[in-house]
């Protein structure tokens, strides 16, 4: 098929497939769902609203996005899910931003703290709780450098005054206690409580920390959450560039690192989605400039590094030529080795802030293409520095739900799926060759020269694996 | 059984109304129980002649959840038998009072607090039906009855007509009716005609017009009800002609509510707003 010919199947595709909706629905659909045709004629993509009640969404909520994406990597400071237990229970430890440290003295990633409300705490007010619940977690732990109160659904709902715990208790125990107001209800995906959790920041930690000499090389990464090490791959190329990485947030960050995220010459930003309000506001207020960068395969990650060194002086510019000299060798051998079988084979992925459109690079190195990608919280700005990645005919599709992505599927025929945990055994059980593109599944790092030939044997370890050839039963001709 | 909810504006006398009235059926030999549903607990205190058994919430507090508690540590018999507990719940300004009265009910009935002898629940509800908390009392498979207290007052009739509101939610979707308006008099001008029409325009009846006497006030003070305080006055025979009326009545209703301008209306009319 011509590229032509490609765009208006897939928008027959998309006609077909909403076509089971009532017209309601179908008409508020068909805004979140775009064919990338010539000159991007129609391919406007409606983001960031209210999911039709009835449709199956993979989003989170406000408490998903404060407390799983921005609050729970910082790792020496105790998060309290203030509410009853679910909340905390089932986000505890499936999110694989990894942190160095002592568990239980400088690192408490791995726990779960919850004031596991009871029906009394509802009815008569669970502040006193809390308070008694935050004195415990630092007597317990005399090494945490912070607590954060992450409020879920019933705290919002009576009138709860964590605020003012927070205060009581941060003056009595000389340590930050940060309350974030991250009810799930807020809002319509986990978007707004990444706003609330960059909010929190900004108002109870940034700026309010021990002073600190700006190194000439001093850079932060922001919106990391180093899943599977990314963080850490990213900082290793960095480094040997010479720059110095002083702050991440929040993968495998301290409390320190968020009080100092302005005291740098530059701040990159990762995941931009999610934490390009406090980037916007450390550069209002603090002057402190920032940029977007992409380290996801060969190509990308030589274009950041360029990029990135131009910020800085001659000095980084060598450096930066020899980081190159030196890995894109290394980064060629692994693209012999893996190309060959990947070469033709499409993906379509579904994922989260910044994925949908930073991994599309490192695919194109393998010889992949993605015919498909959509983001589940993204707003208008994400699918505008989206659009550019991508070729005609890309399928473009904003909080699919399930029923659209697996008919996408059938209908695409891609060789591969990327997306979460919720999509995985889905497609698996079609026969499909599937990655999970949050977590990496149990892989990583897929960032950088560290985690480029992770990512590339993982790809050809899904699409490839003998597995496929034998899920058809026997008797099933 | 018959399960009865008293609403009504705040400091109208539902307290003491429901306890006089109670008094006086189980004085006629029926069994009942009073349940109050406010965190203030002053529904049975007339009856307990002290204030505030242990509250089904707080006892639940203290021993850790309401799972904890046993229905004989919160129902407590009183004058004439008349069997009591109360809900309990927050100070002012804190938690969810409306899911304490929740949670109360709740115990109550998985508990077996209403036995097969019981001919009466009364719920004593605090104010208005600000939350689905407060409006327990009379979902499905409670209260099927409810009466509202009102007096001649604007601010009372207009509580009326908002509780009336609450409960044609209810009535739509469920059993529950109004059985009628109290007019606990406050001696406001041609008070008994004014409430009289209320209750025609809301469809449903003033159910009974309940004089004003400071003998409640004197039994009142030494934690009794008219009837064990002086049993031969004549508010005492007020209450018994109440709870005979509820015991006969049979007009239950949906109300209607009113409007805004249709409530001014009234009230202009019989002289309580000006222009």
């Amino acid at each position: 098929m011509s590229i032509k010919e490609t765009t208006e199947f897939r928008k027959q595709v998309v006609e077909d497939v909403l076509e089971v909706y009532p017209e309601k629905a179908r008409k508020n659909r068909r805004q979140h769902i775009a064919v990338k045709d010539e000159g991007c004629a129609s391919c406007a993509v409606k983001s960031n609203s209210k999911t039709v009640p009835g449709l199956m969404t993979a989003r989170g909520c406000a408490y998903a996005g404060a407390k799983g994406v921005v609050w729970g990597p910082v790792k020496d400071v105790v998060h309290i899910s203030h509410g009853p237990v679910g909340c905390g229970y089932y986000s505890w430890g499936n999110r694989r931003n990894l942190a160095d440290g002592e568990i239980g003295v400088d690192n408490f990633v791995p726990f779960l703290f919850t004031s596991d409300f009871q029906e009394s705490d509802i009815i008569y007010g669970g502040d006193k709780k809390l308070e008694t619940i935050i004195q415990e977690a630092v007597d317990l732990f005399p090494n945490a450098n912070g607590v954060s109160i992450l409020s879920e659904c019933p705290v919002g709902l009576i009138g709860d005054d964590i605020e003012s715990v927070s205060r009581r208790m941060s003056e009595k125990l000389n340590l930050p206690v940060i309350p974030v107001r991250c009810e799930g209800f807020r809002g319509i995906s986990q978007s707004l409580g990444h706003h609330i959790a960059n909010d929190a920041i900004r108002d109870h930690l940034l700026g309010k920390g021990p002073a600190r000499e700006v190194g000439k090389y001093d850079i932060g990464i922001i919106g990391d959450y180093n899943i599977g090490g990314d963080a850490w791959a990213s900082k290793k190329i960095l480094e040997e560039m010479g720059l110095n990485v002083v702050n991440i947030w929040t993968g495998d960050s301290t409390l320190e690192m968020l009080q100092n995220g302005h005291l740098v010459k530059l701040n990159l930003i990762h995941c931009y989605r999610s934490m390009n309000y406090i980037a916007r506001h450390m550069e209002d207020t603090y002057g402190t400039p920032w940029m977007e960068f992409n380290f996801f395969g060969p190509t990308k990650i030589r274009e950041s590094i360029l990029k990135i060194a131009a910020q800085f002086d001659d000095y980084i510019m060598e450096k930066a030529q020899q980081v190159l000299a030196k890995y894109e060798p290394q980064m060629q051998k692994v693209i012999e080795t893996y190309r060959p079988q990947l070469e033709g084979k499409s993906v379509m992925l579904y994922v989260g802030g910044l994925r949908p459109r930073h991994i599309v690079g490192a695919y194109e190195d393998l010889g992949m293409e993605v015919t498909g990608t959509g983001y589940e919280f993204a707003h208008s700005e994400d699918y505008e520095k989206t659009l550019p990645a991508l070729k005609e005919g890309t399928l473009i599709y904003d909080d699919v739900t399930a029923f659209e992505l697996e008919e996408f599927v059938m209908k695409l025929k891609p060789d591969l799926v990327g997306s979460g945990i919720k999509e995985k055994y889905v497609f698996e059980k079609m026969g499909l060759p599937f990655r999970q593109m949050h977590s990496w599944d149990y892989s990583g790092p897929y960032h950088g020269y560290e985690g480029f030939p992770i990512f590339a044997r993982d790809m050809d370890m899904a699409i490839n694996s003998p597995t496929w050839k034998s899920i058809k039963a026997p008797w099933a001709k | 059984m018959r399960q009865i909810a008293i609403y009504g504006k705040g400091g109208i006398g539902k307290s003491t109304t429901t306890q006089n009235t109670v008094v006086a059926l189980a004085e006629m030999g029926r069994k009942v129980t009073i349940v109050g549903c406010d965190p203030k607990a002053d529904s049975t205190r007339l009856i307990l002649h002290s204030k505030a058994q242990t509250t089904v919430m707080d006892l639940a507090r203290e021993r850790g959840t309401v799972e904890d508690l046993e229905l004989e540590d919160v129902l407590v018999e009183g004058y004439l038998g008349v069997r009591c507990a109360e809900s309990g719940g927050p100070e002012p300004g804190v938690g969810c009072a409306g899911r304490g009265v929740i949670t109360a009910i709740n115990f109550l009935e998985e508990n077996g607090a209403y036995t097969a002898d019981t001919d009466y629940v009364f719920y004593d509800v605090l104010g208005d039906v600000v939350c689905g908390g407060f409006a327990m009392p009379i979902r499905e498979n409670k209260a099927k009855e409810i009466y509202i207290v009102t007096s001649g007052e604007m601010m009372a009739m207009y509580a009326a007509n908002n509780i009336s509101r609450g409960i044609l939610k209810y009535a739509q979707t469920g059993t529950v009716r109004l059985g009628g308006l109290i007019c606990n008099s406050r001696q406001t001008d041609r008070e008994s005609e004014l409430i009289e029409a209320l209750a025609k325009s809301l469809n449903t009846q003033m159910i009974h017009f309940m004089p004003r006497d400071n003998e409640v006030q004197r039994a009142e003070v030494r934690k009794q009800t008219v009837i064990e305080y002086n049993s031969t006055h004549k508010q005492a025979d007020e209450y018994r002609a109440l709870a005979s009326k509820i015991e006969n009545n049979t007009k239950m209703t949906i109300p209607t509510p009113l409007s805004m301008d249709e409530l001014e209306a009234l009230m202009m009319e019989f002289g309580i707003m000006e222009m």
